[in-house]
């Protein structure tokens, strides 16, 4: 049997979030909780990949406090055969370092895997770290900004990675992680019996030590990054646009580059 | 959804959640494209199926989830408050199952039941020809009977599904002279020899539903596809018609509650004499009524659907009430909604002009509200007639 393992995250379901002005971190109650919307992507092709494949077992892990079991029951009323909770209070305040660690000892834990998904990045923290690292923490390669895959086996895979100037193209074989962008499918409604099904799964709930994570890797202590201070960033300079009739816009291009000393 | 709250249970609650998800995220987006350009929505088909909602009007044995009208109502309901017509994709394929699901033979049950369960195939239900509109046991088509076959011959018009559907419930003759006890209800599979997909008709409402002749030439049919007996065919349809006219009392509730809805938005919005036009107890109270006859119609319409789902006896004038008083209800709240938008709602910039088309032909389409008022009148007469005289 193949397995994919699926990473989600529990998010507040607003693009308004509230900052506490002391310790610079957002203040999630009373705010509605869903799945990260990028994860709904990795769920979607986590989901497909098992459909093209058959034989394969789509596992989706989160990390989280004991509420974000709702999000893994979302994921398995799509189709994910089961769901693992990691959660225990050594685990509150991790960053994206111990994050990542975490995942990776679950992923020890799962046992052998083919495809490991995360979406892009999760809109409450926006860092895109996580998928990467955890490919990190288990010496694999990891392919982010996926748009297209061409072809997936167990084993190997051809994808398309976006850039900010076009996509590359891009074959691994062995074992991977990839990260998703919303490009690359158009996630399912869920079925009633899935739904019926997922209410009633049972799902583990795993902690620090049942994990046999390193106490030092995780948690506040276990994490290196420290918020400075917390601001929007400057929006992105828009480009020139060079206008004109054919040979104006040549010459216009021509000398911009030249002048920028681009050629 | 504004509207009073029913104590649904949570899978009803559920399959309510996923109808109104598919409405708004998959459905919402297309619902002018497809009214306006009459596009058969191919891919919700897919994605209704996907979700098991087929599957609930289907017994257990047959892959289904073994729900009832009640439920099949609610699902249709919450489609057509944002689309009527792509709801008939859904609601169109029950009417076509029922006289397989309410007569048919374990066999066949076994064979066309699953495939409309899981969405791969849909269903319609051929009975109108153009001599028999309300008249319908006056249908000229020919069963003709031979070896091991029958052989039909005819013209239906105005069949919901038409082209798209993979399983048919036709309604021939097989001997004039028997009159009514000579219809026959058949089950025809989209590939038989001899049955071809007509014209597709251009309508007012209801533009995504695909409304289409079928014609019947020679066309072979298996003596085992008979529903039910020879000559069974007027009580296989009239026992559909008491299933299946609480669906299209659903599909009015849903799109006056979608038209309601609009116009009460609507109301809140725009600005007018420096106010907004709720304001206006003109409008208020025109809005409060529609609020009223909706209440009133899905009162009736989910009592009306859990007494079909009871086993309850003559239930026919019942079903025909719901059926009659939410399509007047849909046709009097879509009108006072364009009313409420003004200019505004009569362009297609507004969905209620939509609803307003799409709402007409519920109080036409399986039994004019005449004809209902009739099965009601008779229905009315036989209950006294039941009352022993002292
Ligand atoms: C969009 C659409 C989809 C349809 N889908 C299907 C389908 O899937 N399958 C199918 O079999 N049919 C279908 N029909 C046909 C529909 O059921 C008939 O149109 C309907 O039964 C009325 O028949 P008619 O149109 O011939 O009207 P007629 O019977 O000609 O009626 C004309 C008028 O006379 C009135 N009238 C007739 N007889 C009486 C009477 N005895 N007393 C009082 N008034 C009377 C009617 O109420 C009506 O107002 C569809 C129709 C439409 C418009």
């Amino acid at each position: 049997m193949n397995r994919v393992i699926v990473f989600i995250k529990q998010v507040p379901d607003t693009a308004e979030l509230k900052i506490d002005p002391t310790t610079n971190t957002m203040i999630r109650e009373g705010v509605p909780s869903i799945i990260n919307p990028f994860d709904m992507y990795a769920i979607e092709e986590g989901i497909r990949i098992k459909e093209k494949w058959g034989d394969t077992e789509v596992v989706v892990v989160t990390m989280g406090p004991p509420q974000a079991e709702t999000a893994l029951r979302e994921a398995l009323s799509l189709g994910c055969d089961r769901a693992i909770l990691l959660s225990d209070k050594k685990f509150a305040a991790s960053d994206t370092y111990a994050t990542s660690y975490i995942l990776s000892c679950a992923v020890k834990k799962i046992g052998d895997y083919d495809v490991l998904i995360t979406g892009k990045q999760a809109s409450d923290g926006d860092t895109a770290q996580v998928g990467p690292g955890i490919a990190s923490w288990l010496n694999i390669p990891s392919i982010t900004y996926i748009r297209k895959i061409d072809e997936i086996r167990a084993g190997y895979a051809k994808v398309e990675r976006m850039r900010n100037d076009g996509f590359d193209i891009i074959e691994v074989t062995g074992k991977f992680l990839m990260t998703v962008l919303k490009e690359l499918n158009e996630p399912r409604i869920p079925s009633f019996r899935g739904k019926m099904a997922a209410k009633k799964a049972e799902i583990p709930i795993w902690s620090a030590e049942y994990l046999e994570a390193d106490d030092g890797k995780i948690g506040f202590l276990g994490s290196p990054t420290r918020v400075v201070r917390a601001f929007s960033p400057p929006p992105k300079k828009g480009g020139i646009k060079v206008e004109g009739e054919d040979e104006e816009t040549v010459n216009g291009l021509y000398n911009f580059l030249s002048e920028n000393k681009m050629l | 959804m504004i509207s009073m709250p029913y104590n649904l249970t949570e899978e009803q609650k559920e399959l309510v959640a996923i109808a109104k998800q598919i409405a708004e995220e998959k459905i919402k987006p297309l619902r002018e494209q497809y009214d306006e350009e009459q596009l058969f929505p191919e891919e919700i088909v897919k994605i209704l199926g996907n979700s098991d909602l087929y599957r609930v009007f289907i017994p257990e044995e047959y892959d289904g989830l073994g729900m009832g009208v009640f439920e099949m109502a609610l699902v249709t309901e919450e489609l057509s408050r944002i689309d009527g017509g792509i709801a008939l994709a859904y609601a169109g394929s029950a009417l076509g199952a029922f006289p397989i699901i309410l007569f048919g033979n374990e066999q066949q049950k076994k064979k066309y039941l699953p495939p409309i369960a899981s969405g791969e195939k849909i269903a319609a239900f051929a009975l109108t020809e153009p001599e028999a509109g309300s008249d319908a046991a006056n249908v000229k088509t020919k069963a003709e009977k031979k070896d091991g076959y029958y052989l039909l011959n005819g013209t239906k018009q105005w069949i919901t599904n038409g082209g798209y559907a993979g399983i048919y419930s036709v309604f021939a003759n097989v001997d004039f002279e028997r009159g009514i006890r000579g219809m026959t209800a058949f089950i025809v599979d989209r590939d038989t020899e001899g049955f071809e997909i007509g014209k597709k008709e251009n309508k007012l409402g209801i533009r995504a539903s695909d409304t289409r002749e079928l014609i019947f030439n020679n066309c072979k049919v298996p003596t085992e596809n008979i529903i039910g007996r020879e000559g069974m065919g007027f009580r296989v349809g009239v026992a559909t018609f008491d299933q299946s006219r609480p669906g299209v009392a659903a599909q009015a509730l849903g799109i006056a509650q979608g038209a309601f809805e609009e116009a009460l938005k609507y109301a809140h919005e725009r600005v007018q004499f420096g106010k907004n036009i709720y304001s206006f107890q003109g409008v208020s109270f025109m809005i409060a009524d529609m609020a009223i006859k909706i209440e009133a119609a899905r009162a009736l319409v989910y009592n009306v659907a859990k007494l079909v789902d009871s086993g309850a006896k003559r239930t026919g004038g019942y079903s025909a009430m719901a059926k009659t008083f939410a399509s007047d209800v849909a046709m009097e709240v879509t009108t006072n909604a364009i009313q409420v938008l003004g200019g505004y709602g009569y362009m297609k910039d507004y969905p209620v002009e939509k609803m307003f088309r799409d709402a007409k032909v519920t109080q036409i389409y399986e039994g004019t509200n005449q004809i209902q008022r009739e099965v009601i009148a008779i229905h009315l007469a036989k209950e006294l007639a039941r009352i022993p005289k002292k």
